[in-house]
C-alpha cells in the first residue's frame, strides 16, 4: 500500500503536484503512454467560459461572433442549463490542460488522467493529427493571427476586417485539405513566411509600374477548358484556398486572413474526425489510472466511488426513446469499444476469434490499443472494431428513412446475425465527415467572358443544402470572389437539381 | 518529465470583453429594439436593472453550407421491439427525429443577459440622449464630507482629544517622564526620613525628577491631532418624483407610452443622483387620486378634466408625507392640454404659490399624436396658462411632444438649470 494521495476533497497545489506525479508513473509505467510534456493551469468559471467562446484556445483574434458565443453560454450558464466542463485540454507542445477550480480533489485526479494522459497520448500519436496538426507551432501561430488581424484593424478599418472574417468563417467548413499529398502544416515557418511576404511586396514596391504601357493581352480563349482548370487547380474542394490563390480583386491582406481561418479549420479538422476514439481514449485512460491508484490505495474507497459515480455519468448512454437521447454519447461509445477490445485482446469467446482473428487472445491489450490509437480515426475504428456484442449491448438497429416512402420509416437492420455488419458499416458512416459535410467544390471559372465562379455541389442521397443558409454563405463567397457565383447541386447522375446565382454586394451595402 | 501547474485564476477576467462588446455594436439595432419592448413592459423603477434580453437571430446569424432532406441513415441505441423490415410511422416516432429540440429554439431567438449599464446605455440611445447629456446622468454632482484619519494642523475645534492624550502619554513613558505618585512618594519619604545624609539624597533625587517632569511637558504641541475630513461626492439621500397624468379619454395609449417614456427617463435620471428615489403617481379627471403604477398606466377612467385636483393632491402629499426639507421634490405632468376653462385661474394659483416653491424642477410634458400637426396651429388651454405663468417668472420646463425622440429637450432645460445655479452659487 502506497501512501494516499489527499484525502476529502480538499487540494492544493502540493496535491496536484502529486496527482500529476501519481498518474503519469501510472500511464508510462503501466499503460506505456507517450505524451506531450504536460502544463496544467487552474482556472475559474468565468474562464472556463472565456474558453468556450474562443473554441477553447488560451489567445485568439478578436471578432464579435465569439462575443455572441460568450453571451449564449453564459446565458445558459446562469439559468442553469449548462453545466461547464470539468477541463479542456489544447492540442499544442506543452499540451496544456485546463481544470475547473471549483473540481474536488477526486474530480482533478480525474481530470488530469483524463486530459493531461489520455488526450494527450491521442493527440502525440493518433496519424491524422501528426499529419494536420503542428502541436508545436500552433499557439505561436494563434498570437501571430491575433497580432495581424489586429494590426489589419489598424490599417484597413474593424468594418473591412469583420466582412472579410465574416465571409471566411462561413466557408471555414470548406476550408480544408481532406486529403494528404501535401506537406504537412509548419506553423511557425508559415508566420515567417507571412512575414517575408508581406516585406518583400513593400521593398519591390515600385508605383512606375503603374505607367508602363501593357502589351496586349493574350487571348485566353485559345486555352482549352482542360488546361485552364489545371492551371487553377481545379477542381478543388477548398474554398478558402481557392480564394487566396485565385480571387481576383482581394487585397493582400485579405487573402492572409483566409489563410489564417483556413490553417485554424484544419488545426481542427482532426479533432471532428475523432470524436469517438479521442474521447474514448481518454476515459478509458482515466479509468485504467484511476483503478491503479484505488489498487494502490493511494485513494480511499469513499474517494474512488465519488469518482465511480461521474465516470458512470459520462459514460451514460440513453436509448433512443429517451427525452435526453441526443445520438450516440461518443464517451459511452468509444469507452465501450475500447473496453471491448481489451476483453478480446484478453479473454475471446468464439465469435470474437471468428470476428476479430487478428487481435482475439493475443494478450497484449496496450500494445493492440495503442495501435488502434494511433492509426485508426472513428469511421475505421467503429467500421472495424464495433463487435456483435457490444451492437447486442447497446442494442443498436438501423433505420431507413426515404421521404418517398409512404409506409414510414424502415427498421433495416437489428443486432442480428443478418444485421451485425449493415449496423455496423451504417454508424461508421454516420461517423465520417466525408458523409456528414455537404460535398462542395470549385470545378470552373469563366475567365474570358464574366469571370463567373462556378461551384457543384454533389448530391448524395437527395439531401440538398438548406436554402436560406446556402444563399447568405454564398452571398459571402460572392463578395469575396467579387463576380457572380454559381452553385449547381448535381446528384450522381449529373443531373441537376438546383441552381444558385449570387452577385456580389457593393461595398456600401454590404457595410450597412 | 517536468510539470507545470500553473495558477490562472488571479489573471484579470474580462478576457472576452472586447468581443462581447463587438457583438453589442453589431447587434446593436436589434437590441435596442429588444431594450425598448422589455422597457415598455417594465415598471418605472425596474428601467435600471440590467437584464435578459431576446433578439431575433436572423442578423446575427452565422450561415453555413447545412444539408436538410433526403433519404436518412440512422442507428440509433435501444432497440426493444423492433425486427428487420418494420416499419414505423412517421408521426409516432417522433423522438428519433426532433433530438435536438434546445438547438432549434436557440437558432430563431438568441437570449442573453445585460448588465445595468449596458441596458441603461442602449435604453438613453433609444431616446436619442446626446453624450454629454449621458455623462451628467453617470455623474453624482452634490459634495458631502467624510472622515479621513488625523492630521497634525487643523482649526481648534477638530482636535482629537482622545488621540491627543493617547500620544502624549506613549511620549511620556517613552521618555520616563516621572509620574505624579512617584514624586508623593518621594516627599513623604523626605517628610519620614530622619537621616540627614539619605533625606539630602533623597531631596536630590526629588530635585531631578520635579526638573524632568518640567522639561517632559504633559501634553506637548507633538501630540495634538486633529481629525481631517474629505470631501466626497455623495448623492443627496432622497428623492420624491410625483406623476401627474391627466387620465380622462382624450388620453390615447400612444400619449401614456410617451408619458411613460419620459417618466421613466426621469426616474433614470433622479436614480443615479439620489440614493433614495420614491414615485407617487397621480391621476387625475375631473378629480384626482393616488394610484398605483398599474393603474396609473393602465386602469380605465373617464371625466372631465380638472388639473387642480392633481395639484391640490399633490399638495397634499407633500405636506402629509414629503417634507421638503428632506426631500428633493420632482414633479412631472404630463397631459393633452385640455383643461376645463374655468379651472386656469385656480391652477395657476396652486402652482405658482403651493407647489412651484417646493419643488426641484416641475415639467409639463404636452404629450401629442403621432406626427401630430394639427397640435401646431393653436396652443391647448392649459399650455397657454403654462405659458403665461413662464413668463412671469415661474421656473416650469414645458414640451410638446409627440415622438419618442422629442422627449430629451425637456432634460435639456433640467441640466442647464442645474449648470446656471451652480455658477451662480460659484463666485
Amino acid at each position: 500500500m502506497k501512501e494516499r494521495l489527499f484525502e476529502g476533497a480538499d487540494w492544493d497545489f502540493h496535491t496536484l503536484q502529486r496527482i500529476t506525479d501519481a498518474c503519469e508513473e501510472v500511464a508510462l509505467k503501466d499503460l506505456g503512454l507517450d505524451v506531450y510534456p504536460n502544463q496544467i493551469e487552474v482556472i475559474t468559471a468565468e474562464q472556463m467560459l472565456d474558453a468556450y467562446s474562443s473554441v477553447g484556445m488560451p489567445l485568439f483574434y478578436k471578432h464579435w461572433s465569439f462575443g455572441k458565443h460568450f453571451a449564449f453560454h453564459e446565458a445558459s450558464y446562469r439559468k442553469g442549463l449548462m453545466g461547464l466542463a470539468y477541463e479542456i485540454v489544447i492540442n499544442s507542445s506543452p499540451c496544456i490542460s485546463y481544470l475547473m477550480e471549483e473540481n474536488t480533489a477526486t474530480m482533478q485526479t480525474l481530470v488530469i488522467a483524463h486530459a493531461a494522459f489520455g488526450h494527450n497520448h491521442f493527440f502525440k500519436n493518433n496519424y491524422l493529427f501528426k499529419q494536420w496538426t503542428d502541436a508545436d507551432g500552433i499557439l505561436d501561430y494563434l498570437d501571430f493571427a491575433k497580432n495581424y488581424v489586429m494590426q489589419c484593424e489598424e490599417r484597413y478599418g474593424r468594418i473591412e476586417v469583420e466582412r472579410t472574417l465574416d465571409a471566411a468563417h462561413a466557408l471555414m467548413s470548406h476550408g480544408i485539405d481532406r486529403y494528404p499529398g501535401k506537406k504537412k502544416l509548419d506553423l511557425r515557418a508559415e508566420e515567417k513566411r507571412a512575414g517575408r511576404r508581406r516585406q518583400h511586396e513593400e521593398e519591390v514596391f515600385n508605383d512606375l509600374w503603374r505607367t508602363v504601357p501593357k502589351g496586349a493581352a493574350k487571348s485566353r480563349s485559345t486555352l482549352s477548358i482542360e488546361r485552364r482548370r489545371k492551371l487553377l487547380g481545379l477542381p478543388q474542394e477548398n474554398l478558402l484556398y481557392f480564394l487566396e490563390k485565385s480571387a481576383p480583386r482581394l487585397a493582400p491582406w485579405q487573402r492572409e486572413l483566409l489563410r489564417i481561418v483556413r490553417h485554424i479549420a484544419q488545426y481542427f479538422y482532426p479533432q471532428s474526425q475523432t470524436k469517438v476514439m479521442n474521447e474514448g481514449t481518454a476515459t478509458y485512460v482515466h479509468y485504467r489510472i484511476m483503478t491503479k491508484l484505488h489498487e494502490q490505495g493511494r485513494i480511499s474507497d469513499g474517494n474512488f466511488l465519488e469518482f465511480l459515480g461521474s465516470h458512470t455519468n459520462v459514460v451514460f448512454q440513453p436509448e433512443f426513446d429517451d427525452p435526453r437521447f441526443s445520438g450516440f454519447n461518443p464517451y459511452a461509445l468509444g469507452f465501450a469499444v475500447m473496453q471491448d477490445i481489451e476483453r478480446i485482446v484478453t479473454n475471446p469467446e468464439n465469435e470474437d476469434r471468428e470476428w476479430f482473428p487478428d487481435i482475439a487472445g493475443k494478450g497484449d491489450v496496450m500494445g493492440v490499443l495503442r495501435d488502434v490509437w494511433a492509426n485508426y480515426r472513428d469511421e475505421s475504428f467503429i467500421g472495424q472494431f464495433l463487435s456483435p456484442k457490444l451492437m447486442r449491448h447497446f442494442r443498436m438497429f438501423h433505420l431507413h428513412d426515404d421521404p418517398e416512402e409512404r409506409a414510414g420509416i424502415r427498421v433495416d437492420a437489428i443486432h442480428d446475425e443478418r444485421g451485425f455488419r449493415r449496423v455496423r458499416r451504417e454508424l461508421a458512416r454516420q461517423h465520417d465527415v466525408g458523409f456528414i459535410d455537404a460535398n462542395i467544390e470549385v470545378v470552373d471559372v469563366d475567365l474570358s467572358g464574366d469571370r463567373r465562379l462556378i461551384l457543384h455541389h454533389h448530391v448524395i442521397k437527395g439531401s440538398q443544402l438548406n436554402e436560406t443558409d446556402a444563399k447568405r454563405v454564398l452571398q459571402h463567397l460572392a463578395d469575396l470572389w467579387t463576380y457572380d457565383v454559381a452553385l449547381i447541386e448535381v446528384d450522381a447522375n449529373d443531373k441537376v437539381l438546383r441552381e444558385y446565382v449570387v452577385s456580389p454586394r457593393p461595398i456600401a451595402a454590404a457595410v450597412a | 518529465m517536468p510539470i507545470h501547474i500553473i495558477d490562472r485564476r488571479l489573471n484579470p477576467g474580462g478576457k472576452s470583453l472586447e468581443n462581447r462588446q463587438r457583438f453589442l455594436r453589431r447587434a446593436k439595432s436589434l437590441v435596442q429594439g429588444a431594450v425598448k419592448k422589455t422597457s415598455q413592459e417594465r415598471d418605472i423603477k425596474d428601467v435600471l436593472e440590467g437584464g435578459e434580453v431576446t433578439i431575433p437571430l436572423d442578423g446575427m446569424h452565422e450561415p453555413r453550407f447545412r444539408r436538410e432532406g433526403g433519404t436518412r441513415d440512422m442507428v440509433l441505441p435501444g432497440n426493444k421491439k423492433f425486427i428487420e423490415g418494420d416499419y414505423l410511422q412517421r408521426s409516432g416516432q417522433g423522438s428519433a427525429k426532433d433530438s435536438g429540440p434546445g438547438e432549434g429554439d436557440s437558432e430563431d431567438a438568441f437570449r442573453f443577459v445585460l448588465s445595468r449599464d449596458e441596458f441603461v446605455d442602449l435604453f438613453l440611445d433609444d431616446l436619442e440622449l446626446p453624450d454629454l447629456a449621458k455623462r451628467k446622468i453617470a455623474q453624482t454632482e452634490s459634495e458631502g464630507i467624510q472622515r479621513a484619519g488625523y492630521t497634525m494642523t487643523g482649526s481648534p475645534a477638530n482636535i482629537s482629544v482622545s488621540r491627543t492624550v493617547k500620544l502624549a502619554l506613549a511620549r511620556r513613558i517613552a521618555l520616563k517622564r516621572p509620574r505624579k505618585d512617584e514624586i508623593e512618594e518621594l516627599e513623604a519619604a523626605i517628610e519620614a526620613c530622619t537621616d540627614e545624609d539619605e533625606r539630602a539624597a533623597l531631596v536630590a533625587r526629588l530635585e531631578t525628577l520635579k526638573a524632568k517632569s518640567k522639561r517632559i511637558p504633559f501634553i506637548d504641541p507633538l501630540d495634538i491631532r486633529y481629525r481631517r475630513f474629505e470631501t466626497v461626492p455623495k448623492p443627496v439621500a432622497q428623492a420624491v418624483m410625483f406623476c401627474l397624468m391627466d387620465v380622462s379619454g382624450s388620453m390615447s395609449e400612444h400619449m401614456k407610452d410617451l408619458a411613460k417614456r419620459f417618466y421613466m427617463l426621469l426616474y433614470v435620471f433622479l436614480k443615479r443622483r439620489y440614493k433614495h428615489v420614491e414615485i407617487v403617481f397621480i391621476r387625475h379627471t375631473d378629480r384626482a387620486e393616488e394610484v398605483d403604477e398599474q393603474t396609473f398606466f393602465y386602469g380605465p377612467a373617464s371625466g372631465g378634466t380638472l388639473v387642480s385636483s392633481a395639484l391640490q393632491a399633490m399638495h397634499e402629499i407633500v405636506r402629509e408625507r414629503f417634507n421638503p426639507s428632506d426631500w428633493n421634490i420632482y414633479a412631472a405632468q404630463a397631459s393633452d392640454g385640455d383643461n376645463s376653462y374655468s379651472d386656469g385661474e385656480l391652477t395657476g394659483l396652486l402652482l405658482t404659490e403651493k407647489i412651484l416653491p417646493v419643488c426641484q424642477f416641475f415639467a409639463y410634458l404636452e404629450v401629442g399624436e403621432a406626427g401630430g400637426s394639427a397640435f401646431d396651429l393653436s396652443d391647448s388651454s392649459l399650455w397657454s396658462l403654462y405659458e403665461r405663468l413662464r413668463n412671469s417668472g415661474a421656473p416650469l420646463s414645458m414640451r410638446k411632444v409627440s415622438e419618442r425622440s422629442e422627449i430629451f429637450p425637456v432634460f435639456h432645460d433640467l441640466f442647464q438649470r442645474r449648470d446656471t445655479a451652480q455658477e451662480k452659487a460659484a463666485p
